[in-house]
């Protein structure tokens, strides 16, 4: 064999989600150099079966072989990440969309290793010829569905890859679109024959034009041959119906039966006043304007399609219709009345389903459907009801106690279609409801909305992109950049136009709008195919380190206002913690219970009077008063003098005082002790007045404590003891953890949530180059972070940096990487954004600012708390950032904490490349 | 009624997604017993374990006496040391205290020539050099003294000043540690638990879908706030009960009952704060910066790391806004003093008040954002 007839080889090939088997036993070869169409309904395992082959998701039994390698092998799998290319499904699932066209292929050219100008050559080639040459600089979250579809494709043929997996690549794409794509793909091919494409789609009409079909069901292999030998042996006209002969030959089918509704008996009465009536509805967002001025009558019991390219203006409109935006001009009404958002009464009278999946995964579909029939109040009864009715209709039986974000996408569409009924709403606005449903299941589904039409007289509002689709609608509308070109029933549109189909139609109409594109399909391979890169597939690579770093980099730009969250708030807190915590205790409440009012008790308590620390407040009556104001917070001391104080001074007696301190706050209990001893020492050994009895006091020999020695106290590096050359320098420590750490931690828990993940997945690149790519731009901007709270430290609360600058940014560096390195150590534990949130947050905060040393040394911390200090970046940094702010200390003095901090980042970061997986599950 | 029935449904879905989720059960659980006794068991007092070198350059009794006096638990034993030995310790943070005695110090306390001894202090920690100063100063006090009068015992001064710490009579100092703990996290996990939800509504597109039925932005946002104030509540009775009584053995003076509703009201402001920041936050990571703008100045500004009366008039006035201030005032109050509510309730009212207040200043914003759409 000169060639090997495979690409792709499964063996018995089972793969479970939980309780969910997604494939059972599968064995399958993907001949090579072919273009082979995946086929079935939803949930069968096609995108599980792609993602193995792709070696995105972890092989659980079974073997595959890609490429003539066991992809199970991390090392065949690191090796032949160059020549594959994966697009998964969900539009531009894998691009980011807050970066420019030219700025994802960047990226995507570096991680396979081409240079600088190769990849421009590449990118302009590619563009030229997908015509998106002209919008390189757009952000690829402003462009339409199938734009972001040609993106896709570019950046996975930016390697000239071996083997192309598209999984589901024109689902959601409207048919101008959705034809240029596949004429895409044919120039492709033309052009390097030997490339391998396995597609999965939805729709059967694209599978005719395929090689070679693999039909699947419920996890295996129903049939696989070419098109034409499934319509033969089917005996059918079509692959669709050659895919519905092939599932009910292999199951019993339940296929209901044939209650076919002729398109004309529409029995709506257009003369009657209107379900929905739109004037000159415009909506502009900034100087785009979404809707222009569009105007349409919807009568009751009317299906009224939506058609048009993606981004046109359809959700928009819709979305002003059910009160969600407001319009910025013209009007609106439902059933006569305007649309009001506040109106609570009408939104029970329309069932509205938005295009994204917009249901709670974390629920299942029994408690997402009962949810929102609660939600509509519809009585128990009434609900298992419309339960009863609904999850068979809707083919959910099986999966009634799943939960809702481990359903494949056709079932959560069906989902949230049932979600939109289960109130019976007397107005359906349905956005793009059968995006990725497979055909079986859109043929069933709108048997349902005819019958919702033509019995209950519900009133339907559909977009869709499916051209069988708009055929079964009453009248469509065509709209196009904002506009609507044209509205009429569908056989009149294509009368219109002359051509044979409502697609043809659809296009000339839409051509006629846009200029054509200059598509010029050759040179969308490599101009010379032998230099095919094989680039440094294995091993790490500085180069798509910094292709990650580069990336994050541009993203963080693009979100500002969360860079001024980081700086302007730090900045904040330093200034309002640096005052705010005072170390000091001072005006202490106290208030007096003199029993005695004599010349010494008046002498005595003068002092505490006199003192900054004390404030007085009124006097108090009877011990009752001294522990009720005690017992309220009002007072923090009492002090009580009782009667005979100053007869028994006199006396030459024992003399009594008793000091009362509130002792909820021991720290403050003990301060104010310390103060309460000092002023009563204070009294002893001072002549206070002209109160003999007290200076005798003074000169006794016994009591006269400060006589026979003096205790010299000098505040070192602080000598005037005040909080802010203490505090200012120990909140940049704190700062500097938690901003990195959480900032880290979400920004990987968002390329998990998004899918952003997958390209690190189905590339070469490697645990280390993925993270401490992303780290980078982390550790650049705690630095930042640092020379701004260290300017404030100096300039404005005027404490000067006495040690060595070099030092202390040598340790703020190992800080970063500390604190970086735990975020990513946290969000390998979390899976989503939320999670990552709360994770970093509760376990970062307490030994931050309880165990570091900030407000009182870790040395007279206990036990466990002791030994989390000890472990904990912050400590040897505070140490460090104080040591050189106050103390002046230079390397000699700093060495041990700086060698203990340097520990720190690289054994976080370590265990986190350690713990990434490197597949999906 | 119908109203009713819309927020309860909603709680209940809100209370699936939190508890659905094992990793936040762990983390909730983590916060108010792990975290909780990890906090309390490891306060100490001010001063304690202090290191403390001697330099004695008069090597006489009274001054070894002296030294041998300075005993655990406030400070480790005295290392004697040389001076420059000393302050390169003290500077490389290996010692907080340097006692020194000049030579002759115990020949010129007889002769009553009133010597000094000198004393270094690490003072880039306030509080605790303030307090160990006094101790210090009352140790070679009292020693002296009785080194003069020859008895072991302190001779009776004429004037017995009696000290006795109210509430909390051994000055215990892992109560008030463990009272602010709970504060900690109580607000830690409320702020972070409510605000991320009605982020994560948004951010999945699920808002749209409750905007586009009968239910108003109060209904979806009170349901919220409730959810997290029951989950947290059992948190705090559970931690309450078996942590705080029970593991850590504190008593609370006052009525259990009044301390939670208490916690019920401090987590009403505290949700609603949460809400508040959820509804300002475009992304999940400026929501997850604000979170730590918040909390910051709530653990270390309410009064639990610092009295709040030695706050600047500037700042104290800020911290007013902070209804965790109240709360550590009110719970304080209830949990040590035994205060009743005819002593708290000012601080009920206040943090009450504060929730409203931050409740609709967040509906304002939901029902502004909505309008714009995203």
């Amino acid at each position: 064999m000169p060639q090997p007839a495979d690409v792709a080889r499964l063996e018995r090939v089972s793969h479970h989600y939980g309780k969910v088997t997604a494939l059972y036993d599968l064995t399958l070869a993907v001949p090579a150099g072919q273009m082979v169409g995946l086929i079935g309904p939803d949930g069968v395992g096609k995108s599980t079966l792609m993602g193995l082959i792709a070696g995105a998701k972890r092989l659980q039994r079974g073997q595959v072989i890609t490429l003539d390698g066991d992809m199970a092998d991390a090392g065949h799998r690191a090796a032949t990440g160059g020549r594959i290319a994966y697009m998964p499904q969900g539009l531009g699932r894998n691009l980011y969309h807050d970066l420019s066209l030219r700025e994802n292929l960047e990226f995507f050219g570096k991680l396979f290793g081409l240079d600088r100008t190769e990849r421009a050559a590449r990118i302009e080639r590619l563009t030229r010829a997908t015509g998106l040459y002209p919008f390189l600089d757009r952000l690829a979250g402003k462009l339409s569905g199938g734009m972001k579809q040609k993106l896709g494709l570019c950046s996975a043929l930016i390697h000239d890859p071996d083997f192309l997996l598209l999984d589901e690549p024109t689902t959601g794409v409207d048919p101008l679109s959705r034809r240029q794509f596949w004429d895409l793909i044919d120039a492709i091919r033309a052009d390097r024959p030997q490339m391998s494409v396995l597609v999965s789609t939805a729709y059967m009409e694209e599978a005719a034009r395929f090689d070679h079909l693999v039909a699947m069901n419920a996890g295996s292999v129903l049939a696989e041959a070419s098109p034409r030998a499934l319509m033969s042996e089917t005996d059918t006209e079509s692959v669709g119906e050659a895919f519905v002969a092939l599932l009910q030959s292999s199951v019993p089918a339940a296929k209901p039966a044939a209650t076919d509704y002729a398109l004309s008996a529409a029995s709506f009465d257009a003369s009657a006043e209107s379900a929905i009536r739109a004037r000159a509805l415009t909506r502009r967002f900034g100087d785009f304007t979404a809707v222009d001025a569009v105007s349409f009558d919807i009568a009751r019991g009317e299906i009224f399609g939506f058609l048009g390219s993606n981004g046109c203006g359809k959700t928009t409109t819709m979305k002003i219709l059910t009160g969600l935006l407001p319009a910025s001009e013209g009007e609106a009404w439902i059933f006569g009345k305007p649309v009001d958002a506040q109106d609570l009464q009408s939104r029970r009278r329309v069932g509205f389903m938005s295009q994204a999946f917009s249901l709670y995964g974390e629920l299942s579909v029994r408690e997402n459907l009962s949810l929102h029939a609660r939600l509509f109040h519809l009585r128990r009864a009434q609900t298992e009801q419309r339960l009863a009715e609904l999850v068979p209709h809707f083919g959910l039986e099986l999966y009634l106690d799943q939960r809702a974000d481990t359903l494949p996408l056709g079932l959560r569409q069906r989902l949230s279609l049932a979600v939109a009924v289960i109130h019976q709403p007397e107005i359906l606005i349905l956005d793009e409801p059968t995006s990725g449903v497979d055909p079986q299941a859109r043929d069933d589904f709108w048997r349902l909305l005819l019958d919702l039409s033509r019995k209950d007289g519900v009133t339907i509002f559909i977009s869709t992109h499916f051209m069988d689709e708009a055929l079964r609608c009453d009248r469509i509308s065509l709209m196009h950049a904002g506009r609507v070109l044209v509205t009429d029933t569908p056989a009149a549109i294509i009368r219109s136009r002359d051509t044979g189909t409502l697609e043809d139609a659809f296009v000339a109409y839409i051509s006629a709008e846009i200029p054509p594109e200059p598509t010029m399909s050759e040179g969308l391979a490599s101009a010379h195919a032998d230099t095919s890169v094989a680039p440094d597939a294995s091993g790490f690579s500085l180069r798509r380190l910094l292709a990650f770093t580069t990336r994050e980099a541009m993203q963080v730009r693009r979100d500002p206002v969360r860079l001024a969250f980081a700086f302007l708030g730090s900045a904040l807190l330093l200034l309002i913690m640096s005052f705010g915590i005072s170390q000091e205790v001072r005006n202490i409440p106290f208030a007096v219970l003199d029993q005695d009012v004599s010349p010494e008790s008046r002498a005595y308590l003068s002092t505490f009077e006199d003192s900054p620390w004390f404030q007085e407040r009124p006097p108090l009556l009877d011990i009752d008063q001294l522990e009720r104001r005690l017992a309220s917070g009002e007072l923090a001391l009492a002090l009580q003098i009782p009667p005979g104080f100053g007869v028994e001074l006199r006396r030459g007696g024992v003399a009594e005082v008793a000091a009362m301190i509130d002792g909820a706050d021991t720290g403050r209990a003990g301060t104010i002790e310390s103060y309460v001893l000092s002023a009563h020492s204070h009294v002893l050994g001072e002549s206070v007045g002209a109160v003999p009895a007290l200076d005798m006091l003074a000169q006794s020999p016994v009591a006269g404590p400060a006589t026979s020695v003096v205790l010299e106290p000098r505040f070192r590096y602080n000598s005037t003891m005040a909080s802010l050359p203490a505090v200012g320098p120990s909140i940049p420590p704190l700062l500097l953890l938690l901003i990195p750490a959480i900032l880290m931690a979400v920004s990987v828990a968002r390329e998990k949530e998004i899918g952003t993940i997958t390209n690190f997945y189905v590339t070469p690149t490697g645990r280390a180059e993925f993270l401490i790519g992303k780290q980078l731009v982390y550790i650049g901007i705690t630095l930042l972070n640092f020379a701004i709270l260290t300017v404030l430290v100096v300039l404005v609360l005027g404490v000067p940096l006495r040690g060595d600058p070099l030092l202390l940014v040598l340790a703020s560096l190992f800080y970063a990487v500390a604190a970086t390195g735990f975020g990513l150590l946290v969000s390998m534990m979390t899976a989503t954004q939320v999670t990552a949130v709360f994770a970093t947050t509760i376990l970062s905060v307490m030994p931050t600012l309880q165990f570091s040393g900030m407000m009182e040394p870790v040395s007279s911390l206990q036990g466990p708390a002791r030994l989390m200090g000890t472990f904990w970046p912050t400590t040897w940094y505070m140490t460090v950032s104080v040591g050189s702010f106050t103390k002046g200390l230079g390397l000699a003095d700093l060495s041990g904490a700086l060698i203990r901090l340097a520990a720190f980042g690289p054994i976080f970061t370590g265990l986190a490349i350690l713990a990434l997986r490197r597949q999906e599950r | 009624m119908r109203r009713l029935a819309n927020i309860f449904w909603l709680f209940g879905k809100e209370l699936k997604s939190v508890l659905g989720d094992p990793v936040m059960v762990i983390l909730i659980i983590w916060s108010f017993v792990v975290a909780v006794i990890l906090e309390a068991s490891g306060a100490g007092d001010t001063v304690r374990n202090a290191a403390i070198a001697v330099v004695d350059e008069d090597q006489s009794s009274l001054s070894r006496q002296i030294s041998s006096a300075l005993v655990p638990p406030w400070f480790q034993q005295p290392v004697a040391m040389y001076p420059e030995q000393a302050g390169a310790a003290m500077d490389r943070g290996q010692i907080m205290f340097i006692l020194s005695f000049p030579p002759d110090f115990e020949a010129d306390v007889i002769a009553g020539n009133t010597p000094s001894a000198q004393l270094q202090v690490d003072a880039t920690a306030v509080s605790q050099a303030q307090l160990g100063t006094d101790y210090v100063s009352n140790i070679v006090q009292s020693e002296t003294r009785m080194f003069l009068s020859g008895s072991p015992d302190a001779p009776t001064p004429p004037l017995r000043l009696e000290l006795r710490r109210a509430f909390n009579p051994n000055g215990n100092p892992v109560w008030f540690k463990a009272v602010s703990s709970l504060l900690n996290q109580l607000s830690l996990l409320t702020i972070a638990l409510t605000g991320a939800a009605m982020l994560r509504e948004r951010e999945h597109g699920t808002i749209e879908h409750l905007m586009v039925m009968p239910l108003t932005p109060v209904e979806v946002a009170l349901s919220k706030v409730l959810a997290t104030m029951a989950v947290v509540l059992l948190a705090f009775v559970g931690s309450l009960l078996l942590v705080v009584q029970g593991v850590l053995q504190i008593p609370v003076a006052g009525s259990v009952p009044l301390l939670v509703t208490g916690a019920t009201v401090y987590l009403w402001a505290a949700a609603a704060i949460g809400m508040f920041l959820g509804t300002v936050a475009r992304s999940m990571a400026q929501f997850a910066l604000l979170v730590i703008m918040v909390i910051i100045p709530i653990i270390m500004l309410s009064g639990g790391m610092g009295a709040v009366e030695s706050q600047p008039e500037l700042v104290r006035r800020l911290t007013q806004v902070l209804p965790s201030r109240h709360f550590l005032a009110f719970a304080k109050a209830v949990a040590f003093r035994g205060a009743g509510i005819e002593l708290v309730w000012l601080e009920l009212v206040l943090m009450a008040a504060l929730g409203a207040g931050f409740f609709t200043a967040s509906l304002a914003l939901f029902r502004r954002s909505m309008s714009l759409g995203s």
